[in-house]
């Protein structure tokens, strides 16, 4: 699977909603430890179809990140059945993530 | 990772500049390499988006773009590189062993590039309050304090540039700094000056952080009186200067009092075979170019160290 890009009208269905667990990444384009940890969430997309990564553009969605009180990014979120399991700040190497997700 | 014990000639542990400059010293000299690194490469360069002090990019180039490029330029001589993150070294076994969290890695010489990282300013409930009002870099967390009051702690060219940064965005920014006078460049003294909505608050330090879900504000103290002083705040930017990334290897590598690995110009440490390059170790400068002028002297004396050691079989 790929990463998949989730806005504000279809977060719901996204992640809330999804029956795998979720790993949601706040990030802007224009942050450094947010692009360091880019490839490495493509890597766990592409390597694990048991999860699904999504990642949030805070500039394209001030609503998503107010909801959930990011002030720092990259936020990682770990969604499990609808509900918000784990929130980190900062970049974070690939076992450490994949360790979140199980 | 492969199931057979691979010794490389040389590991690189970090891939910044000094790790992928040797990186391609070392490959292009015949010596198998490999770097780790646990995130994209680049290091600390990933963070800035302009860097116009590296020459032969006569416009300047994105620190991330830099960093992918040197990667790729070692790589295209056959460096390999593995995204895992180093959890402990051996550095006196032979081969020399570092183990990672994919598995153990061997290497008959180790460069250490690990770099340096943001230093914490210290005060009690810091670490539990970074992504809720604390934060060390203005230009990621700066868009998510548009309109609020915001402080910089530092008086270096960092604070100085992260200050006058967050003046375009936020209502208000204080700058603390615990002295007198700013150690920045002078370029900077009149800028922060004449920016109306940045104010200077001197002689002064964060004594006790606030929260209540998240950062609300500071108990300043001034230096000079003892005074106290509460400064409510929305966010607080960290920037009180750099600590080296040598907490693996401090019961191997002689350290100085900083902890940054104590070595000259020819990267050797206190461990034969083992050298440390870029801002890792001691040096007067810590640059891009300077990183990457380590990175191939270290590889120069891994190689020397490998022809003198090794017996031809």
């Amino acid at each position: 699977m790929s990463v998949i890009h989730a806005t504000n009208e279809n977060f719901n269905e996204i992640v809330l909603g999804s029956d795998i667990p979720v790993l949601v990444d706040f990030f802007a384009t224009w942050c450094g430890p947010c692009r360091m940890i880019a490839p490495i969430l493509e890597e766990i997309a592409a390597e694990h179809p048991e999860y699904k990564i999504v990642k949030i553009d805070v500039d394209e969605e001030p609503d998503l990140a107010s909801r959930f009180g990011v002030m720092s990014i990259p936020t990682l979120l770990v969604f499990k059945n609808g509900e918000l399991i784990s929130q980190t700040v900062g970049a974070l190497p690939k076992a450490r993530l994949l360790a979140m997700l199980a | 990772m492969s199931d057979m014990m691979k010794i490389y000639d040389t590991v690189i542990i970090g891939g910044g500049p000094a790790g992928y400059t040797a990186a391609l010293y070392a490959v292009r000299s015949g010596l198998s390499t490999l770097v780790l690194e646990k995130f994209s490469p680049g290091g600390q360069m990933t963070q800035t988006a302009q860097i116009d002090n590296y020459p032969g990019f006569h416009e300047g180039i994105d620190g991330f773009t830099l960093g992918y490029q040197m990667q790729a330029g070692a790589h295209r001589f056959g460096a390999e590189t593995e995204q895992t993150e180093v959890l402990s070294a051996d550095l006196t076994a032979s081969p020399k062993r570092i183990t990672t969290d994919a598995g153990e890695v061997y290497g008959k010489t180790v460069i250490i590039a690990t770099g340096a990282d943001h230093r914490h300013l210290g005060v009690a409930g810091e670490s539990d309050l970074i992504g809720r009002g604390v934060g060390y870099c203005a230009a990621c967390d700066g868009m998510l304090y548009r309109g609020k009051t915001v402080a910089v702690v530092g008086g270096g060219n960092t604070a100085a540039a992260d200050a006058l940064f967050l003046s375009r965005i936020c209502a208000k920014v204080y700058l603390i700094h615990r002295r007198d006078s700013l150690r920045a460049s002078r370029i900077y003294h009149e800028p922060l000056e004449n920016t109306g909505n940045i104010q200077i608050l001197w002689n002064a330090t964060v004594e006790t952080l606030h929260s209540e879900q998240k950062l609300t504000g500071v108990t300043l103290r001034q230096v000079k009186t003892g005074e106290t002083v509460e400064l409510p705040l929305d966010g607080l930017f960290i920037s009180v200067g750099q600590a080296p990334n040598t907490k693996l290897f401090e019961n191997q590598l002689a350290l100085d009092k900083n902890g940054y690995i104590i070595s000259g110009e020819s990267t050797e440490t206190n461990i034969p075979g083992v050298f440390a390059a870029g801002d890792v170790r001691t040096k007067a400068l810590r640059q891009i170019i300077t990183a990457a002028s380590d990175g191939a002297v270290a590889a120069h004396m891994a190689e020397a160290y490998l022809s003198a050691t090794e017996v031809p079989t």
